[in-house]
């Protein structure tokens, strides 16, 4: 099998396959992360307000996308995003939004429900006596929330937030459906027009697992750095 | 500053304050004390609305603390608390404890906040712990920085609820005596705790509560020397033996 490998094949689509594939699947992971965890912070802190309506609204959500595979999702949202649009804008014809946005607001909403549900358990580790000790000093609700529940809440959930991240960056080739061209799509489109699958797939495995574990080898010496000192 | 009339607070059917009314005078000493579960940290917490309570009112500087129009996090801003668990925040080093309230609502400058912190750090005789974070200090220390933090705020009265309940025994003199210096430089103190001898020395009354009801409030020496209610007697004979 190896014995015609062809490594020149590979070293042909690198500056393909990294500037254009992998940039296109971090620029996703880090969008969706970013706006997933701000997002699902949101609704953490709704779904544990006592602001019932919304809380019940939320949890229907966040129940509801994690019931739900994301290749699904996605297709979903791709051909249902311009429709939303319309209605929403009242004009004639669905508006086009292009691939790219519309895997990105996927994305963002997917993992939201996820990241909410890690804030969630991540402010329920924080003891009550910290938020009273906020209030007592005339800190407001989002004073308390943001420089005592929150900043605790995140250190205490890093690891399980990175691992969710890692697992998104995995996740993220499956654009592939939208025919979107991430690292996996980019490899896979060589791959088909070179008939080098093996070379091609065995190379993308590689780099998925050195990305994907170099990142939790870094987290765990993060997690070393931001631990409270005690 | 502090007035507490027939308030009455209830978990769901279970009556934790039973029309409770006292009063804590500009400058003055108030010991809470009673059994566990008596309601005397309940009622503290009233006092600056961490608690809820369904009838009855508080007022603290003339400011009704239930009223729905009420600012809470203007008055809280104005009370300090002393918690007996410290809560001190600690993802943030001491400087931090003590400078984030006085720069979010006090709106003070960097500088002002930390003369603040410094001073009342030498104060309470920890100065060269500015830099750590509160789980490098022990308990003692860690609550004497949680009263400097509370009067960093420049408060108008102290609560403390059990200030020393989760001391070890050879720390609790360290915060006792802050406490006492506090109480002589003339504070408005609302204190739950079990040390008599705080009481003894500091306190200008001392309210026994038992059951969720206020037993008795009484002058110091009234208290010590002949306590009214058989219950008070009962829970002096038992505190004191030892």
């Amino acid at each position: 099998m190896f014995a015609n490998f062809d490594f020149d094949v590979i070293w042909r689509s690198l500056p393909y396959l990294f500037r254009d594939g992998m940039t296109f699947t971090l620029s996703l992971t880090a969008l969706a992360t970013a706006g997933g965890l701000v997002l699902g912070t949101l609704f953490a802190m709704l779904r544990l307000s006592a602001f019932t309506p919304l809380a019940k609204m939320i949890a229907g959500y966040v129940n509801l996308i994690r019931s739900l595979p994301l290749v699904l999702v996605i297709f979903w949202f791709y051909f249902l995003i311009p429709y939303v649009g319309q209605w929403v804008l009242g004009t004639a014809r669905p508006i086009p939004i292009g691939a790219f946005p519309s895997v990105a607001i996927t994305f963002t909403l997917f993992e939201a429900a996820y990241f909410a549900e890690i804030m969630r358990a991540g402010i329920q580790s924080i003891p009550r006596g910290q938020v009273a000790a906020g209030y007592a000093l005339g800190l407001t609700y989002w004073q308390v929330m943001g420089s005592v529940v929150l900043p605790q809440a995140v250190r205490n959930m890093l690891p399980v937030l990175f691992t969710q991240t890692i697992v998104l960056f995995q996740d993220t080739s499956l654009v592939y459906v939208v025919s979107l061209p991430d690292f996996l799509g980019a490899a896979s489109k060589v791959a088909q027009r070179d008939g080098r699958l093996v070379e091609m797939y065995l190379f993308a495995a590689v780099i998925y697992f050195v990305v994907s574990y170099g990142a939790s080898r870094l987290v765990r010496r993060l997690e070393a750095r931001v631990a409270i000192a005690s | 500053m502090i007035e507490i009339r027939d308030v009455s607070k209830w978990y769901a059917q279970f009556h934790v304050l039973k029309r409770c009314s006292t009063a804590v005078g500009q400058g003055e000493v108030v010991v809470v004390c009673g059994p566990s579960g008596s309601g005397k940290s309940t009622l503290i917490q009233c006092v600056n609305g961490l608690e809820p309570f369904q009838e009855g009112e508080i007022r603290v500087d003339g400011i009704s603390v239930g009223a729905p129009g009420t600012d809470l996090p203007k008055l809280r801003a104005r009370v300090g608390m002393v918690f007996q668990h410290f809560e001190l925040f600690p993802h943030l080093r001491i400087r931090e404890n003590l400078c984030l309230a006085q720069e979010k609502v006090l709106k003070r400058s960097r500088d002002a906040a930390m003369a603040k912190a410094a001073a009342l750090l030498e104060r309470v005789g920890l100065r060269e712990q500015v830099d750590k974070y509160p789980g490098q200090l022990s308990g003692g220390q860690q609550q004497r920085v949680a009263i400097a933090r509370a009067l960093a705020m420049d408060p108008i009265a102290m609560l403390f609820d059990e200030p020393t309940s989760a001391l070890d025994p050879e720390m609790i003199k360290e915060v006792l005596d802050v406490m006492v210096a506090l109480a002589q430089d003339g504070m408005t103190m609302m204190v739950v705790t079990h040390e008599m001898g705080f009481a003894r020395k500091v306190a200008d009354r001392v309210v026994f509560m038992d059951r969720g009801e206020i037993v008795e409030d009484a002058g110091k020496d009234a208290f010590f020397g002949s306590p009214r209610s058989d219950r008070a007697q009962l829970f002096l004979s038992k505190i004191l033996a030892h």
